[in-house]
């Protein structure tokens, strides 16, 4: 049984390869080739971490602006909301990318402006429309979930609503909002990957392009999958850092 | 001729295709004490929760302090700068300490100086006696507690009305007389208010006009004295003797 399943692993692991040969070579710290490529793989971190904040910071702006009108009384701004919500939920984050990067600057210029979407932009823009939409659920369902006696009290004490929303509701909201917030955090980090077709140097798209020089596919994806992991673990572990934080401030 | 602290003339209210209120009329006059009383569901709390404007009434006229209710949101902004409004559920807000709670109003809406705001705070914190709780959170508090909490925090508006929505109905027994001396020196001082209670000692002794209410209508109101020695009407007189029995 134990002979099985080594073999079948390495009948697979060998697949993925061009030999049935092991090639961590190409990223053997040791050798000077080697740790060249691994500089260059790592050197696409700064891209794919900065492209992921700025599309994060941006979907956690336009998510609220998003879901403040899913709570108004006026059922138009609800409507409003919905609309947002329903469209730009359903477009696969790939097919926005292309339109936004291929077909945006086409609108742009029947519209007489001149505006190029370089791959950077490109990138930011469609991560943070597309999370926009689930930020904006998020921030929803968070703020329904404070009692609606809080708002009321609020409104009792003279507080307007962007009082009301800042002072009493979204600091205890912010609570609940955290954890799958961050989940769509690191949601956006993954998806950036995407950006690697229009170009964009970040770590996918260099790991594509190591593989096509070296030819050595099961090495590199592999350093490429555990460069997403480790940025995915210090981004759990800062949030789980800032959770404990405002939750023993909340026992004080 | 002084002018009324509320007026409400015919006003109606329905939720859906449900009338919650029906043709109520209500006329507290400055320093007034008016208890509303009645079976769950007769539509007391929404009654006071009309007055500051939480619920949207569709027909009639709601005037407090001589302001007319509208739909414009600048009159419910003036009209809540006047009334302080006291819920059986506390409402505090449990992220900010109770010194917190008793001077955002006062600083964001009214933009007093933090020092004066807690100078204030520290004033009323006083004359509900629980000075020495300012920099506790609410959940660290009995509900008695809690709930002069949140009446300091009301009057740190200094309002001239105040609301009472079932103060004591989420309390428990031996709390519920703290609350209401707290509210009963309120009402020596002069202030206004208008209380939703079922303590029918409590209302005895402080109102001037009592209210019965039973299924949207005011059934029965008048002086406290004639109003629970010879209630006029049935409903009244059943309610009350189902109240006081036990």
């Amino acid at each position: 049984m134990r002979n099985l399943i080594l073999l079948s692993a390495f009948l697979v692991l060998s697949g993925c390869s061009s030999s049935a040969v092991w090639g961590w070579y190409v990223i053997n710290p040791m050798t000077d080739t080697g740790w060249t490529n691994i500089k260059f793989l790592i050197n696409g971190m700064g891209a794919t971490i900065l492209i992921s904040l700025i599309a994060a910071a941006i979907s956690i702006v336009v998510g609220l602006i998003v879901a403040l009108p899913a709570l108004s009384e006026r059922r138009w701004l609800r409507i409003l909301n919905r609309i947002y919500v329903e469209f730009v939920r359903a477009i696969p984050l790939l097919p926005m990318l292309f339109w936004v990067f291929y077909g945006l600057p086409i609108v742009f210029k029947s519209m007489g402006l001149n505006i190029s979407i370089d791959p950077f932009w490109g990138a930011i823009i469609t991560l943070a429309l597309s999370d926009s939409a689930f930020t904006a659920e998020i921030y929803r369902s968070g703020i329904q979930s404070i009692a609606r006696g809080q708002s009321e009290a609020a409104k009792t004490v003279g507080l307007n609503y962007i009082q009301t929303m800042r002072y009493v509701i979204l600091p205890q909201a912010i609570r609940r909002i955290l954890p799958p917030l961050a989940n769509q955090f690191i949601y956006i980090v993954k998806m950036s990957a995407f950006a690697s077709v229009i170009g964009m140097q970040e770590l996918t798209r260099r790991a594509n392009e190591l593989v096509v020089t070296e030819y050595r596919p099961l090495e590199i994806y592999t350093l490429l999958i555990l460069e997403y992991l480790v940025l995915v673990l210090i981004i759990s572990a800062g949030v789980r850092w800032l959770e404990r934080k405002m939750g023993s401030d909340e026992r004080r | 001729m002084t002018q009324n602290a509320i007026e409400m003339i015919d006003v109606n209210k329905w939720f859906g295709d449900f009338q919650v209120l029906t043709d109520v009329n209500l006329t507290v006059k400055p320093g007034e004490r008016v208890v509303i009383c009645g079976p769950s569901g007769s539509g007391k709390s929404t009654v006071v929760r009309c007055i500051n404007r939480l619920e949207e009434h569709q027909k009639g006229v709601i005037r407090v302090g001589g302001v007319e209710l509208t739909n414009d949101p600048a009159t419910h902004e003036t009209i809540r700068s006047e009334v302080g409004m006291v819920f059986q559920q506390f409402n505090l807000f449990p992220h900010l300490s109770v010194m917190e709670n008793l001077v955002l109003g006062p600083m964001k809406a009214r933009a007093m100086s933090r020092k004066d705001a807690e100078e204030r705070a520290m004033e009323y914190l006083t004359r509900v006696r629980i000075p020495e709780q300012a920099s506790k959170r609410p959940g660290q508090l009995s509900g008695g507690q809690q709930q002069r909490v949140a009446i300091a925090r009301s009057l740190c508006m200094e309002p001239k009305v105040m609301l009472f929505d079932e103060p004591t109905s989420a309390l428990d027994p031996e709390m519920i007389s703290e609350v209401l001396d707290v509210i009963i020196e309120l009402a020596e001082e002069g202030m206004t208010m208008v209380v939703v209670t079922h303590e029918m000692g409590f209302a005895r002794k402080v109102a001037d006009q009592m209210v019965f209410m039973d299924a949207g209508e005011i059934v029965e109101s008048g002086p406290p004295a004639g109003f629970f020695e010879a209630p006029k009407s049935k409903r009244t007189q059943k309610f009350l003797s189902q109240i006081l029995q036990h």
